[in-house]
């Protein structure tokens, strides 16, 4: 295929799609699916058969349309009409659609959402904009939204030097959670010298709370390869690696069945687009590891090993790989690239703050009242996100704090809601922006079972190879248990204040790096609660169960207690 | 441990084109290794297969995977324990997965686990004695949406109470339906 068969198919698929009288547009996305979407969408196609309507409708199963919370959710296309969106769809609601907003153009009222719903309106679409608008099985269907015009573009017109100056200038940054400047590190892989080199994509998204990733790759599967083609072409890259996390199976799929459509077509492969450049992609599982996010952990597994971090340097754009030099990117950060190519980098970078341009994902969970995958400009503030956005909480209760970065990140409290979200802002309060996963606490939450948590996340996935990382968690792990079931002292407070530094100081990678965060910011921001567990064994959330005592009788204080606990200070929660 | 030598060397006498045993499974495992044309790097890609086919890697398993590949018995066996996704012990007829990730703890999934814990006596990770449910638990399994999010026989269900959950476990084990294996 050439760049003009590129054209020709963009402009067919258009026609064919216009042809439609109405086209609708039922969500296939993990969340949506396990609501009964497929019900829906066989209900409707049902309904449409029995009309004699299934020439002039099409019933098109799409990737994820954002409010996840909201699902099984439905668009209704018309053209010269505006998008509407459904809510909550049941089979019957599905006929009633067909029957009422198909057939009559009145929209069921009940089940749709508001357009000028802070929701949508808040939000801006770079990265996702093809995310719910297409069928994420159809090559056509992304050529035709201006997919591969990039690729065709970079390769036609631009220089590899080009299109490292061209990200460079954007401002672009790793949206796997460090913000290190993609075009620096692409530069750097381009000018390292190897007969071979690779082009890795990140799809290994461990942070629980978190499924940016996720969706992306099963909602747009062809911007990520394009992002990759455009990589390889950039770094001098043959061969591409997309490692996809092992419990993401729909992914995986949808990525494979990508990749054989873009190979047949010509887009990928040998000779792309007619030019010199060979790139080819394979898809590699993981297994379970969350250390498998870190780079060079991540490489081993490739390489069929134990995912085990080695110290940096060599960094991968030297020696990656099988030693070759090696670029590795999160899977959000390809999806940026095609449309600052085709845009260029002033738009890009006419988008978000100072420091961090663009636009950044955000997967809302937790006690909000929609959760969903959600993106807006950096810059944003947390207030905007979590009460315009996500609507607030429900059932009345008040926001305690907002987890960002996962285990390798920190809590903000309320008084911080209106900072903007950006790399330096998140990081100047000592959480991280992280790979976009962004979890709601309310005053039900105690801030120390919630960093016990993660500090039992970070201990079951150490991978073992340091000591600081492998012990120290266990043994934070453990002081955290006595806190919550109230047989700590503050001499074990001590002690864990001081883990957290010599683990943070001495231990080889990110995970044993940033293991204690969660309790940084959690005594940082809510120390009087860590006190009342200890002082006067009680969680002040109710969320711990205080049926032991202190292991440890200080002799400063007169307090004494009996064998079984029973004369324990009266304020149990 | 002790016994594995012997055992490697054993079955390195019957290695041959068909696996000894005559189990069809073997050439599913075959074909993976074909088509990564004996690369050791794709280990990680043949236990996979290795796992769908037989629902666990069993010791023997390991063993001809490690032979066919030329690679240490240990080698395979510290990948294999090193990742989560592989399992050494045989599952039970029904599972249940249990997401354990921060939306799904913050909406308080701990409460489930402990509901089949009381119900059933075993701990995510481990299989009744009479070999028909598994619990396990999951870090996060990117449907935060719905928490909290329970895979049962590999169907995804979210918002359930841990009294509903129990249910529909008890509706699972009382249906005698065998959990599809893949041919």
């Amino acid at each position: 295929m050439n760049r003009v068969e590129l054209q020709n198919m963009a402009q067919a698929e258009t026609e064919r799609q216009n042809a439609f009288r109405c086209r609708l547009l039922c969500c296939a996305s993990t969340p949506c699916l396990s609501s009964g979407s497929t019900a829906v969408s066989e209900a409707m196609k049902q309904a449409l058969t029995d009309g004699n309507l299934d020439a002039e409708v099409e019933v098109v199963a799409t990737g994820c349309m954002g409010p996840c919370s909201r699902g099984p959710l439905v668009t209704v296309k018309m053209p010269g009409q505006e998008d509407v969106v459904y809510e909550k769809v049941t089979p019957e609601v599905a006929k009633e659609i067909v029957a009422k907003h198909v057939t009559q153009s009145k929209p069921v009222s009940e089940n749709v959402l508001p357009a000028d719903m802070p929701f949508f309106v808040k939000q801006k679409k770079v990265v996702l904009a093809n995310s719910g608008q297409i069928d994420p099985e159809r090559l056509e269907d992304y050529v035709a939204r201006g997919g591969y015009a990039a690729l065709a573009h970079a390769l036609r017109e631009m220089t590899p030097e080009e299109v490292c100056a061209t990200l460079t200038k954007s401002g672009l940054r790793g949206r796997g959670g460090a913000g290190y400047p993609t075009g620096i590190k692409w530069d750097l892989v381009r000018k390292s010298e190897g007969d071979k080199k690779y082009v890795v994509a990140n799809g290994d998204e461990g942070d629980p709370g978190a499924y940016m990733d996720r969706t992306m790759m099963e909602s747009d599967p062809h911007r990520l390869l394009e992002g990759m083609a455009i990589a390889g072409y950039a770094v001098g890259a043959d061969q591409g690696y997309l490692y996809v996390r092992g419990e993401y199976p729909i992914a995986a799929q949808r990525l494979q069945r990508a990749i054989r459509a873009a190979e047949r077509r010509g887009l990928l492969g040998s000779r792309v687009l007619e030019s010199n450049f060979n790139f080819r992609i394979d898809v590699r599982i993981g297994a379970g590891a969350f250390v498998c996010g870190e780079e060079t952990a991540l490489m081993a597994s490739i390489m069929g090993r134990r995912g085990q971090p080695v110290p940096r340097p060599p960094y991968p754009s030297e020696r990656g790989l099988w030693g070759k030099p090696t670029l590795i990117n999160n899977v959000e950060t390809y999806g940026s690239i095609a449309p600052i190519i085709l845009n260029g980098p002033e738009w890009f970078s006419g988008i978000g703050t100072e420091k961090s341009k663009g636009t950044k994902i955000f997967a809302l969970a937790g006690n909000i009242d929609t959760t969903g995958l959600i993106e807006v400009p950096m810059g944003i503030t947390l207030r905007e996100i979590v009460y315009d956005i996500a609507n607030g909480i429900p059932d009345g209760y008040a926001f305690k704090a907002a987890q960002t970065g996962g285990p390798s990140g920190g809590c903000i409290p309320s008084q911080f809601l209106d900072t903007p979200v950006d790399y330096e802002s998140l990081g100047a309060l000592g959480s991280i922006m992280g790979s976009g996963g962004l979890v709601v606490m309310d005053e039900r939450s105690c801030m120390a079972d919630v960093a016990k948590y993660f500090i039992e996340f970070c201990m079951d996935e150490s991978c073992g190879k340091c000591v600081p990382c492998r012990v120290g968690t266990v043994q934070m792990h453990r002081l955290l248990e006595r806190i919550t079931d109230g047989s700590a002292t503050f001499e074990d407070l001590e002690t864990l204040e001081e883990l957290c530094v010599l683990v943070r100081d001495t231990s080889l990678c990110g995970l044993g790096q940033n293991a204690p965060n969660p309790v940084i910011s959690t005594l940082r921001y809510f120390r009087e609660e860590y006190e009342a567990h200890i002082k006067e064994r009680r969680c002040p959330a109710g969320a711990c169960e205080m049926n032991r005592i202190p292991v440890q009788e200080l002799n400063t204080n007169s307090r004494v207690y009996s064998q079984n606990g029973a004369q324990a200070e009266p304020a149990q929660a | 441990m002790a016994a594995r030598p012997a055992a490697a060397r054993r079955s390195a006498d019957g290695a041959s084109a068909e696996h000894p045993s005559g189990d069809a499974r073997f050439k599913m495992i075959d074909r993976t290794l074909k088509r990564f044309q004996y690369q050791q790097d794709a280990l990680i890609e043949v236990l996979h297969t290795a796992q769908e086919s037989f629902g666990y890697l069993s010791e023997d398993l390991m063993i001809y995977v490690a032979q066919q590949l030329k690679l240490p018995m240990s080698w395979v066996y510290g990948v294999a324990t090193f990742y989560h996704f592989f399992t050494l012990e045989p599952q039970g007829e029904h599972s249940c997965t249990i997401c354990m990730g921060t939306a799904c703890y913050v909406k308080r999934a701990a409460e489930i686990v402990a509901k089949l814990q009381d119900e059933y006596g075993i701990e995510p990770g481990e299989t009744t004695p009479d070999g028909k449910f598994s619990v396990a638990a999951a870090r996060c399994l990117g449907s935060c949406g719905l928490a909290p999010v329970i895979v049962l026989d590999g169907e995804v269900m979210g918002r359930l109470s841990p009294d509903e959950v129990l249910d529909q476990v008890k509706e699972r084990l009382a249906s005698k339906k065998p959990q599809s294996v893949p041919a």
